[in-house]
């Protein structure tokens, strides 16, 4: 990463931190603490289930609306302070902002997600009083949840680069759902024929895969992740968000700016 | 500086009095409307839709129907004179939302085969469950256990012991399951069949909810057999005095019997006219066949002792 990549990134990040960001780690607290303690008395058997699947889906939702509504924003609030004209007349070039800022908030959600490790980690020591082997699928779920947010953001970027707030939230919001369909939309797809099957199964594998970076389910019961998952999953993130990021920067490069 | 200090002291009372009166209101309303409609809903009554709208994050909404579950079972048990309607479709939509969710099914299908006022008495639905929780978790011979279970219930001891057999095939599946199959196969309506069910339930069980409806039928069980043993004793009492007993004092004094019976909870029996041995506080012994005193109805949430 050049220096000033690296520069806007860093800005960026505690620009977030400023606009108090990680307070949702007190809501977060909050819930795990109520959750280890609670949901024993009002169930069965379900303990560390619970702490599992309510702390990596309260990962994952507070991580993407923090994605959405902070990256929604990156670029936009830019332009409304008019600290972008500031920026782009030093020696910054515009893909060097794009990056920047994705990187920037990328690392706050990864911090946050990190805090949040911690806390499922404490609860679920707590609810079972030791940590089994098998919890290191709960760590391959957390990993899988940064590549969703990786994404994201990426996506929100994207938005943010040539449409207002609202709009990009939008867009950013019915592509995750739209993507948390990925699997039935391939489906879907294989059903039609002609070029009705070539334009949906365009469409399909066009929309971000996030049904396949969910394993939450899966990890809660001790069921291992394959490598090969892990590895495709990788692979997959990074090669969609230089696509999307792409994209962006190709926007935002002939946007007028004036 | 003191007109600010003013300023937040009364508007923190106000806060303070606002969230308390809201909050004794809402208490009133409630006493006002003491059976709000809510237990009764079901919402969303497709498994299917409702996996689909949730995003993928299916296992947190099965965590979540399955407590519904447990508390609309537990809610209805304690009001009494409930018929469960919804257990079957909480379970259904439980075990679809999260297909590896093993408590569901075991807990599920126990109180979904008791008679009322126990549970739902849908043995049909019970075994659909089972089967269900076979075909998600065919490695768990636990799920062959319960469906055996099901089917003994039922007097199916052919399907019993079937389920027990297919079970006992499985890896890691434990030695007793072999055994349960032949005795199944071979003595499947005895009593001695029946306590070695509810023993190994009692000691392999994994929720305490569980244990106790166990040990509930075991209890059960000895009753039977004490009832048994007492009105032979009462009929040798009769053969040698001529008429019948008017306590159980009578038969000690003929030195038939040592003391006073006691039922498993540790209570007397009592003799009724006409020489019917029952335990003289029903309520604390739910499932008996033997033993329960004339006229007696059964109460809506029958007790359930902590095992052990």
């Amino acid at each position: 990463m050049n220096s000033r990549v690296f520069h806007i990134a860093t800005n960026t990040f505690r620009e977030a931190v400023r606009d108090r960001v990680l307070y949702n780690l007190i809501g977060f607290a909050v819930l795990m603490s109520a959750a280890a303690v609670l949901v024993g008395q009002i169930s069965i058997q379900i303990e560390r289930l619970v702490v599992i699947n309510l702390g990596l889906t309260a990962v994952s939702l507070f991580g993407i609306v923090i994605a959405i509504f902070i990256g929604i924003g990156l670029v936009s609030k830019e332009i409304d302070k008019r600290t972008l004209y500031t920026v782009l007349s030093r020696p910054v070039r515009r893909w060097e902002f794009i990056a920047g800022k994705f990187f920037g908030l990328s690392g706050t959600l990864v911090v946050n997600t990190f805090f949040m490790a911690i806390g499922v980690f404490a609860a679920l020591a707590y609810v079972s009083h030791n940590l089994l082997r098998s919890d290191i699928g709960v760590l391959v779920a957390l990993y899988f949840i940064v590549l969703q947010f990786i994404i994201i953001t990426a996506l929100a970027l994207l938005f943010s680069s040539f449409s207002t707030p609202i709009f990009s939230a939008i867009f950013a919001f019915w592509l995750f759902v739209i993507g948390s369909f990925a699997q039935d939309l391939r489906n879907f797809a294989a059903m039609t024929h002609g070029v009705t099957r070539w334009l949906a199964t365009g469409a399909a594998y066009l929309v971000p895969n996030f049904s396949a970076l969910n394993v939450i389910t899966q990890v809660a019961h001790g069921e291992p992740v394959p490598h090969s998952l892990i590895l495709f999953n990788t692979i997959y993130t990074l090669v969609y968000s230089i696509a999307v990021l792409s994209a962006a920067v190709l926007i935002f490069e002939r946007r007028n700016l004036k | 500086m003191i007109r600010s200090r003013q300023v937040t002291a009364i508007a923190g009372t106000m806060l303070v009095c606002s969230i308390v009166s809201a909050a004794l209101l809402t208490r009133a309303v409630d006493h006002l409307r003491p059976t709000a409609p809510l237990q009764e809903m079901l919402y969303i009554t497709s498994p299917k839709l409702l996996k689909r709208l949730c995003l993928g994050y299916d296992g947190l909404l099965a965590d979540i129907y399955w407590t519904r579950t447990v508390q609309y079972f537990g809610g209805t048990h304690s009001r009494g004179g409930g018929t469960y309607k919804l257990l079957w479709p909480l379970l259904n939509i439980t075990t679809q939302l999260d297909p590896q969710l093993v408590p569901a099914y075991e807990f599920g299908e126990t109180f979904l085969v008791a008679k009322p006022p126990q549970g739902a008495g849908d043995p049909q639905k019970a075994i659909e469950l089972a089967r269900s929780g076979i075909q998600n978790n065919p490695d768990n011979w636990r799920m062959y256990y319960d469906l055996a279970f099901v089917y003994y219930d039922q007097k199916d001891y052919r399907g019993a012991a079937e389920a027990f057999l297919r079970g006992s095939q499985l890896p890691h599946s434990h030695p007793f399951l072999r055994i349960m199959a032949a005795q199944m196969a071979q003595h499947g309506g005895e009593l001695n069949t029946a306590r070695m069910m509810w023993s190994a339930t009692l000691q392999t069980g994994p929720d305490p909810l569980i244990r106790a409806n166990a040990a509930a039928h075991l209890r059960a069980i000895q009753v039977d057999e004490d009832v048994t043993v007492l009105e032979q004793f009462i009929q040798k009492y009769r053969d040698k005095t001529g008429h019948l007993p008017a306590a159980f004092s009578d038969m000690v004094s003929a030195g038939l019997i040592k003391g006073i019976p006691l039922d498993p909870i540790g209570h007397p029996y009592s003799l009724e006219p006409g020489g019917r041995v029952v335990v003289s506080v029903p309520e604390d012994l739910p499932f008996l066949d033997k033993g329960v005193p004339s006229g007696y109805v059964p109460h809506a949430a029958p007790k359930l002792f902590p095992a052990g």
